[in-house]
């Protein structure tokens, strides 16, 4: 298999700087605003500030992957004596909770890095540097990517094995 | 479409519960902005002079201004306004924090309150869902903690709260509205709202809110954050430590107080103690401030950070500002600053101003020391300074015993009292408490901001002229190098020219003229503040700020879409700025009340001062009793208001 190299967009938050502003959410959501900066609306910002004011939590967390279903169990996370609430360093955008969806339609909000601008504008509006950026170039395997849904099926065919899946697949679509 | 506006107010009647979204006219805009200046239009519109701060015609307005949850940097003002319990005027103290940002996000410009309602209750605000609830489980409960619990209960983590404490409850004079790391402190505001029995306001918002010409904007906010990071890197030099960057004062974060507590006076207003700030209590202090200080933070979308959050010892957390740090441990003589964060924790919760409230506290202790307070009014009151002040606060706040008349404020309580407690009422202006200072030789410049504006708390509007001349020649030349915020040019002389002794210092320089014009012109910087939202420790009240009168109006314009340039801006401002003169003229407020405390200066000089305020009301068009005369109300397209005060007898035709 042939390697590539990769590029590797990596935004570095140091959340003790963070000094709760929000303006990453403002100018995220101007941006993304069509035309360009018509608007905003921190609501549909694909970076949220996770905040706990007498806890002394302020935590940018950056949208990630849409899920269908919320995990089976919940994480609670303590660390230097504060204590996170559920679901707090996660980036879904999940049935669970109304973060990173769209607020008009809920439609999944995804951080596509701003991609096509030089740095990501959250970062570059972050005037007092708890946000940042760096960029990165990996050798990868050039492995043929998968689509979703083989992701979806290998994951099932991994755990309960091809034969199950495909029959199972058979009585479902009998069943129409 | 409306830009940088909503276009809506909420209007709810607290007697019947009624909750109403009305469209506002879109003229207003091109008249008075928004934010502060629409306010006033609003109180000049429908609450008549009689009316009386605990009137149920009193309207208590919570507005947003008008570049609130646009991109620009720190325009995050609320500003609140009502007829004040202590001075009868229209008073405007202003928050910053999160919540005019989420208001506007949840589609209003202003909330607008009439009426009383008849048992304790919280709006919240979700959108279009807009809900009268009932609050008598957080009756008592502490400002601080009510907003979290607001927050709980309606399981929001992203709800911004503004709320009341015992103090507002309980209706004290000096009760302050608190949110998150800001409060709107001066003239009451607290007590009207308790009044109306509304212990807090919860807000979500998840709308657009639209720029005119985006383009444009960005453009202009580049420039401005240019400038940011230029005033960053270049600070002010041959000023104190906290006047030398942008920001609000930065007391959060700088420890070195020497200036604050070696030039402000200690107790009610009295003592100056020169040689206070030793090594040892530089040492203690720094000591206690950084255990204290657990983060910096900032209000909405601002790039400094002039809060914090508090953790003292095992006192709950709170977040703080400004000099609530100093005010209560130099009012009680206390030399231990770890006393400050333990009693700005109550007062926070409570919800109390905290410049006026230790000079009552202080003002107390004065007169039981002077006998005219005695052992009956203290009865179970700790003798040590520091237990001292916080039974007495506790008093005040819940107005038991001599509280009761403490809580009115220095001027109305001296009077209660009687038997000689008057003269211990030395530092308010207009029945309000002010900034413990005293000087030597009247200053011009301060004697009119003191005397004249109608914020009445000179903290606010004081801002981008130096405090005091510059001795050589050098620094002078340094400090007017690079200042492209002037109005004109001729300002940089007055500069240059101003001296720390002889004919060309104060109190005769700046002269009447000169003092007119730059006091004039920080007040119109205010005031276009004050209409926008914008944070003044960015603007009005910052030497050299990113904020002034060459980019506001470009920066309005690409928001809003309106055209305006320099000079419609200043217009603009004065109208909004002459209509709340009328507005307190019809109040009542006349040239004898425009004075300063008796002894904020040592030396004072009665000829000057009445040629000075005569010099500064010819220079804004008003009479000589301090009421815009006709001509200049029509100037600023204000005909209607010359209408009424003639016809109330205020204004007299022909002559003014
Ligand atoms: S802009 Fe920076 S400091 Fe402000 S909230 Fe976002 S991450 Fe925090
Ligand atoms: S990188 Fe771009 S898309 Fe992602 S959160 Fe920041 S501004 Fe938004
Ligand atoms: S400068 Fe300070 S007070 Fe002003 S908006 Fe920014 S953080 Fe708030």
């Amino acid at each position: 298999m042939a390697t590539i190299k990769k590029k590797i967009k990596v935004i570095k938050v140091d959340a003790d700087k963070c000094n709760g502003c929000r303006t990453c959410e403002v100018m995220c959501s101007a941006f993304h605003a069509v035309p360009k900066y018509s608007s905003n609306n921190p609501a549909r910002s694909r970076i949220q500030i996770i905040t706990d004011r007498l806890e002394d939590i302020w935590l940018p967390v950056f949208a990630g992957e849409y899920t269908a279903s919320e995990c089976s169990g919940r994480n609670r996370y303590v660390m230097n004596g504060k204590e996170y609430a559920e679901c707090n360093s996660c980036r879904a955008s999940c049935p669970a909770r109304d973060l990173f969806k769209e607020p008009d339609s809920g439609l999944p909000l995804k951080c596509d890095m701003c991609d096509g601008e030089e740095e990501p504008i959250c970062v570059k509006w972050c005037l007092v540097g708890a946000i940042t950026y760096e960029e990165r170039e990996e050798e990868r395997q050039d492995e043929p990517r998968l689509g979703e849904m083989e992701i979806g099926l290998q994951a099932l065919a991994d755990r309960h094995g091809m034969k199950k899946v495909l029959e199972t697949v058979a009585r479902m679509s009998k069943k129409g | 479409m409306r830009y940088a506006e909503t276009g809506y107010n909420l209007e709810i009647d607290l007697a019947t519960g009624n909750i109403e979204r009305v469209e506002t006219d879109p003229k207003l805009m091109a008249l008075h902005l928004g934010g502060l200046g629409t306010s006033v239009k609003l109180h000049w519109d429908r609450v008549p002079p009689e009316v009386k701060a605990f009137d149920p015609e009193n309207l208590l307005v919570f507005s947003t201004g008008l570049l609130n949850a646009t991109p620009a940097f720190s325009a995050n003002r609320s500003v609140v306004t009502f007829i004040s319990p202590q001075s009868d005027t229209l008073a405007y103290p202003m928050m910053g924090g999160f919540f005019a940002a989420e208001l506007k996000y949840a589609g209003y410009d202003k909330v607008v309150f009439r009426n009383k309602s008849p048992g304790w209750i919280y709006l919240y605000i979700n959108n279009d869902k807009v809900e009268i609830r009932d609050a008598s489980h957080l009756q008592g409960k502490g400002a601080v903690e009510t907003q979290e619990l607001i927050r709980k209960e309606l399981n929001q983590s992203k709800l911004q709260i503004a709320a009341i404490g015992l103090a507002g409850e309980n209706r004290v004079f000096t009760a302050s509205i608190e949110q998150s790391r800001s409060s709107a402190s001066r003239l009451g505001g607290g007590a009207v709202m308790g009044d109306k029995k509304i212990k807090a306001i919860a807000v979500r918002g998840t709308k657009d809110v639209y720029l005119a010409r985006p383009e444009d904007f960005m453009e202009q906010l580049k420039g401005v954050t240019e400038y940011i990071q230029h005033r960053w890197a270049n600070p002010i030099q041959d000023v104190m430590t906290i006047l030398s960057g942008i920001g609000s004062p930065q007391e959060m974060k700088h420890t070195d107080e020497k200036w604050h507590t070696e030039n402000f006076v200690w107790g009610n207003a009295r003592t100056r103690r020169r040689d206070f700030w030793t090594d040892e209590i530089d040492e203690s202090w720094s000591k206690s401030q950084h255990a204290a200080v657990k983060r910096l933070i900032s209000c909405f979308n601002c790039p400094t950070h002039c809060g914090a959050l508090i953790s003292h010892k095992n006192t709950p957390r709170y977040m703080a500002k400004c000099f609530g740090k100093l005010t209560y441990a130099m009012a009680a003589y206390v030399d231990d600053l770890d006393f400050s964060w333990k009693i700005l924790q109550r007062a926070t919760e409570y919800g109390v101003d905290s410049f006026s409230t230790p000079q009552i506290l202080a003002f107390a202790v004065e007169l039981y020391e002077a006998g005219i307070l005695t052992d009956k009014d203290f009865a179970g009151c700790p003798s040590d300074k520091e237990g001292r002040f916080l039974w007495l606060l506790d008093r005040v706040v819940r107005r038991e015993g001599i509280g009761d008349i403490l809580a009115d404020g220095v001027y109305f309580a001296a009077r209660k009292i009687g038997n000689g407690a008057e003269a211990f009422d030395h530092n308010t202006i207009k029945k309000h408490e002010q900034l413990p200072v005293k000087l030597g030789t009247l200053d011009p410049l301060y004697f009119l901001m003191y005397s004249t504006n109608e914020k009445i708390s000179i903290t606010q509007m004081e801002g981008q002229w130096p405090q005091s001349a510059f001795p050589t020649m050098e620094q002078r030349e340094n400090f007017v190098r690079d200042w492209p915020q002037l109005p004109d040019d001729k300002f940089k002389k007055y500069v240059l020219d101003w001296d720390i002794r002889g004919e060309k210092a104060i109190p005769y320089y700046p002269t009447p003229d000169i003092a007119s014009e730059i006091v004039d012109w920080m007040e119109t910087m205010h005031n276009i503040d004050d209409a926008c939202g914008m944070c003044c420790g960015m603007s009005s009240f910052c030497f050299k700020p990113p904020y002034h009168i060459h980019n506001y109006p470009k920066i309005i314009s690409a928001a809003t879409g309106m055209d305006l340039d320099e000079e419609g801006l200043k217009k603009i401002a004065n109208r909004s700025r002459n209509l709340h003169r009328a507005y307190n003229n019809r109040k009542g407020i006349r040239r004898v009340d425009e004075k300063p405390p008796a002894d904020h200066w040592k030396k004072r000089f009665p000829e000057l001062e009445e040629e000075l305020l005569s010099t500064y009301y010819a220079f804004k068009g008003w009479n000589h009793d301090g009421i815009p005369t006709r001509e200049k109300l029509e100037e600023l397209d204000l005909g209607y208001v010359a209408d009424d005060l003639e016809k109330r007898g205020i204004l007299h035709n022909g002559h003014n």
